[in-house]
């Protein structure tokens, strides 16, 4: 658990990504082989544009325990500006939730591991509109 | 060398509690608490942000409107007495999310309400001495209270961030420290909340270093109070700073903006500093700011801003104001499953 999000905080802690520049596909979470090109992939790291819109969400209310204060709490495919689309929370009301809504990135907690444990931060996203 | 801040950005949480609701709960007059201690209304950190996670959005937003390679921030300090581990600086997740590579310095710092002001003060020596070529200092607090506290209807939760280098938006002029050993407020290793001197902290804590830090500032540089557009003092709730100003000849407008207290709580580490960025949003060239931190224990930082050229083309929308004005109200249970004060197995 410990070593495998350590490696990946880059990745969690902004939206970086990869990019396959031989057919232009981006990728997020990254990869190191893009599917379409095979042989012919030549992949590039890439942070993506932190702002985007939503496509589709569900309201999660079964959840795990260490979520059950967040509950009930929102998974969306969100596409970003320019770039892919991506699986995330939106930190929002139920209310509040709606597909096409405009969103930006935040930098929040997604768990802790008990209370003399790690805690775990990451990129959600939250509503941008006024 | 001009030295000061070239880019700010702050952070306020998105929900709010009344002070109404609060002392509906606790059996208080509402009207004794809007007038007694001048807060009308605080913020409340979400269950997924702490100290870590405001102070990350703050400095995105500093680094975002001044367009300044992350890369070339030399040192962060991160200022609180709510730091996410007893073990561990807040500072080096600030560093990794921002994405300040590997070749930087990094300390936290506490000093209570202060911590935000000391890092500046580092971060300006650093400058200054060309050991860096920008520094960032950040103050911010997701401050607990005993329930039932008075503190309960004051303590909030916030932030800004500020890059200190040369070329700034407003340079410092000077600034100087006023430190004693004062038994006003303080928490022992362990404790989930913070103890105080009740009516301790009032004259021989918060007023004589507030009020000295102030008079030797300005006496060293030979100002009076009328010499300055805007005043800033540490804010632990509506009636000090108003106090404080008025001991130093300062009039109520030169205060009114920067007052962000009453509106959104005492943000403690982000409590002055919050309040310095809203006269930030609409500060001219050639103008004077006096700003002077307060933390129990006790010390406050006084500092001499000169507002510059550079300031007109930095973007400062949305303001400080317009985040405080923003926000969504909860009840008194769902503020205290938010700040997780219900004990659950
Ligand atoms: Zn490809």
């Amino acid at each position: 658990m410990l070593p495998r999000f350590w490696r990946k905080i880059k990745y969690r802690y902004d939206i970086v990504g990869s990019v396959c520049e031989t057919c232009n596909t981006k990728y997020y979470p990254p990869r190191n082989f893009c599917p379409i090109c095979r042989r012919r992939s030549s992949i590039k790291e890439e942070m993506f544009e932190g702002k985007g819109k939503v496509l589709s969400y569900t309201v999660v209310h079964d959840t795990p325990e260490e979520y059950k204060l967040e509950k009930p709490y929102i998974i969306a495919l969100i596409e970003l500006d320019n770039g892919p689309v991506i699986t995330s929370q939106v930190v929002c009301s139920e209310n509040e939730i709606r597909t096409g809504m405009r969103v930006k990135k935040a930098f929040r907690k997604y768990f802790e591991d008990g209370e003399d444990g790690i805690i775990y931060y990451g990129t959600k996203f939250v509503p941008d509109e006024d | 060398m001009k030295a000061g801040v070239v880019a700010y950005g702050t952070y306020i949480p998105r929900f709010r509690i009344r002070a109404e609701e609060i002392a509906r709960v606790w059996g208080e007059n509402p009207e004794n608490i809007r007038s007694g201690l001048g807060v009308f209304q605080k913020s409340i950190p979400d269950i997924d942000e702490d100290t870590a996670t405001i102070s990350v959005e703050a400095a995105r937003e500093a680094i975002e409107r001044s367009g300044i390679d992350p890369e070339r921030i030399g040192a962060i300090f991160v200022g609180s007495e709510s730091h996410p581990y007893a073990v561990k600086p807040t500072a080096t997740i600030v560093g990794d999310a921002l994405g300040c590579g590997n070749f930087f310095h990094a300390a936290d710092f506490e000093f209570a309400c202060k911590a935000g002001t000391a890092g500046i003060q580092t971060c300006l020596g650093m400058v200054k001495s060309r050991m860096i070529e920008f520094g960032l200092a950040i103050g911010a607090d997701t401050s607990q209270s005993a329930p039932g506290d008075p503190l309960e209807y004051s303590a909030s939760a916030g932030g800004a961030a500020f890059i200190i280098g040369d070329k700034p938006i407003a340079e410092i002029e000077s600034t100087l420290s006023f430190t004693s050993d004062t038994p006003d407020f303080w928490r022992r290793e362990g404790q989930p909340y913070p103890s105080h001197g009740g009516r301790f902290t009032g004259t021989p804590a918060y007023f004589r270093h507030v009020i000295s830090a102030a008079r030797k500032i300005m006496e060293e540089n030979g100002y009076k109070a009328e010499d300055f557009d805007y005043a800033v003092f540490h804010q632990p709730n509506g009636k000090f700073p108003v106090r404080a100003a008025r001991m130093l000849g300062f009039r109520k407008e030169q205060i009114e903006q920067g007052l962000v207290v009453r509106m959104v709580g005492n943000t403690y580490s982000g409590s002055s500093i919050l309040g310095f960025s809203a006269v930030l949003d609409i500060a001219k060239p050639g103008e004077k700011v006096l700003l002077v931190s307060f933390g129990s224990g006790a010390g406050s930082d006084a500092f001499i801003f000169n507002i510059t050229d550079r300031i007109e083309s930095y973007p400062r929308k949305p303001a400080v104001w317009d985040k405080i004005n923003q926000g969504v109200h909860v009840d008194y249970s769902t503020y205290l499953k938010l700040r997780k004060k219900i004990k659950m197995k």
